[in-house]
């Protein structure tokens, strides 16, 4: 869709392993920017994996990943964040014996003072269940509330490019529904995402691209809407 | 009654050393998940760094003893690059063997340098004793700096855990080093750091242990460092308050204990304490239950 635009995000044919073990065998893709990009597939298919390499979190032996053109090989997961990327990980991970306004500074880590202010109010407009819950211990939320303070607290970091790891996981259908209609308003706001889920349906239903992941390789891609249509697809993955 | 309180204010002084030594372990526990067994030997060589300044080259205590937290916090810093931080990945036996050799490392280099005597510590107060009860009951300069110092200090540490960006980042990469690095905080700069504050930390453990009990020998470090780990157990290992309160009370046990109970049973009181504490709450004091990961 975006062939004469520039990619955000460039994955050129990593390769991953945990010890012994090839966790992506040869993954490539591309996010451009104001896409929804999803990757679905099965439990174990590799998507937090990608995601974790993306972030500097693991190293790929092979292969390089790219932000706006630069090789991030070089750069310690620790600088990444500043470099334009935020990953909401997988469990979401706040930091439970914090308070939610913590929370959300911890995000802002490597931002200038004086920007953390204005931020915070943006995310508190966002969120508002978040303003309410300023000075609470962010281990007390409600899995939804943890949900919502784990995307801000990515956001709050200003990121050009979004990677959430399964946001909907463990929370019941009707805050699926909120937490995808968040990741819509954030899309028309401006931000590029790049997707995790389980949840085929959700993330097809919102994404403009997607990647199907089977045990470490990409198995197919294509248009988010063609692919709901697909019938291999349906079959493996949305249960019809 | 005047002596209880007297062996009252010996405890809470010895105890306040226990807690500088406590916090040590307890915050290198907190964030690098590590017993770090050279953390007593460290207050060793603060101790005897302290006295060669004193002694060889004429410096003025409170410099001498500025001096003494330099080098400590030098050396906690290599022992972390050198022996510890190879081993991130390493199973934490690996580490707590690392971290025994390590100990017996530097009291061999002691011994080495400054020999088996003992040498006669010149206490660093000049502080007159306080009297009270027409003199019946003695405080000494050395017991209220003592205690002077470690109210400093867990203020100074509770302001900075709470309030800075980089003791705000300690208490992250304490609870999930990998959203950690995801915020972009720097986890060994952050591991290195709380390795130089323990260890400044232990020197002036040292230096306050030796005026109060002035034998300085190679091993000097080891039983001290032994009771202080076991206070930040008893406190809950891994918070600060726990360290404090820990390190207080096994002190106040164990003058009550020799001076009630048996002199030679002081220790085994302690440790007997300890048991029965932890048989108790298996997280101490103030520790907070570890939830199960999912």
């Amino acid at each position: 869709m975006s062939e004469n635009r520039k990619p955000l995000l460039q994955v050129e044919d990593i390769n991953v392993y945990y010890g012994a073990i090839h966790a992506i065998k040869g993954i490539s893709f591309e996010v451009y920017p104001d896409e929804i990009v999803t990757l679905i597939g099965a439990n174990g298919a590799g998507k937090s994996t990608t995601l974790n390499t993306i972030a500097g979190l693991l190293r790929p032996r092979t292969g390089r990943v790219m932000l706006e053109g630069k090789d991030l090989a070089a750069i310690p997961a620790s600088r990444i964040v500043s470099q334009g990327m935020a990953l909401c990980p997988e469990g979401r991970r706040i930091f439970q014996q914090m308070t939610v306004r913590e929370n959300l500074e911890m995000g802002g880590y490597t931002r200038p003072k004086s920007e953390i202010p204005a931020s915070l109010e943006e995310m508190f407009t966002r969120f508002p269940r978040l303003k309410e819950r300023e000075k609470q211990i962010a281990g007390t939320l409600s899995g939804g509330e943890q949900q919502m303070l784990a995307m801000a607290r990515a956001l709050m970091s200003k990121p050009k490019l979004l990677m959430l790891d399964e946001p909907s996981m463990g929370l019941a259908p009707i805050l699926v529904e909120q937490i995808f209609d968040i990741i819509k308003e954030l899309h028309a706001a401006g931000v590029t995402i790049l997707l995790v889920e389980q949840n085929a349906q959700m993330a097809l239903s919102i994404a403009d691209r997607a990647y199907v992941l089977e045990t470490g390789r990409i198995a197919m891609t294509g248009e988010a809407s063609a692919l709901l249509k697909n019938d291999d697809v349906r079959k493996a993955y949305l249960g019809s | 009654m005047i002596s209880l309180l007297s062996y009252l204010c010996n405890g809470i002084s010895l105890g306040s050393v226990y807690a500088i030594i406590a916090l040590g372990y307890t915050m290198v526990y907190g964030i690098a998940k590590m017993l770090n067994f050279a953390h007593g030997d460290v207050i060793m060589i603060g101790a005897y760094v302290t006295f060669c300044a004193i002694q060889y080259l004429g410096l003025p205590p409170m410099v001498s003893v500025l001096l003494a937290m330099v080098a400590c916090t030098l050396l906690g810093v290599i022992i972390e690059r050198l022996a510890y931080k190879p081993l991130r990945q390493a199973s934490s036996l690996a580490v707590l063997i690392t971290a025994i050799g390590m100990s017996y490392l530097l009291q061999n280099v002691a011994l080495l340098l400054w020999g088996s005597n003992p040498k006669s510590f010149p206490s660093v107060v000049n502080l007159g004793s306080l009297s009270f009860f027409d003199g019946q009951l003695l405080i000494s300069g050395e017991t209220i700096v003592t205690v002077v110092m470690n109210i400093i200090i867990m203020v100074g540490l509770t302001l900075f855990t709470g309030k800075t960006k980089m003791g705000k980042a300690m208490r992250v990469v304490a609870e999930d080093k990998g959203a950690a690095e995801l915020m972009g905080i720097n986890v060994n700069l952050t591991i290195s750091i709380t390795f130089a504050i323990g260890s400044a930390l232990a020197a002036v453990a040292g230096v306050l242990l030796c005026s109060a009990y002035p034998t300085l020998m190679p091993t000097t470090g080891s039983m001290p460092g032994i009771k202080a780990f076991t206070a930040a157990v008893f406190g809950g290992i891994g918070s600060i308050p726990g360290a404090m309160l820990g390190g207080i009370l096994l002190g106040v046990i164990e003058i009550l204990g020799k001076a009630y109970i048996s002199t030679e049973l002081g220790d085994a009181i302690v440790f007997a304490v300890l048991i029965v504490v932890l048989l108790v709450r298996p997280t101490g004091l103030l520790g907070k239950p570890v939830r199960e990961k999912v």
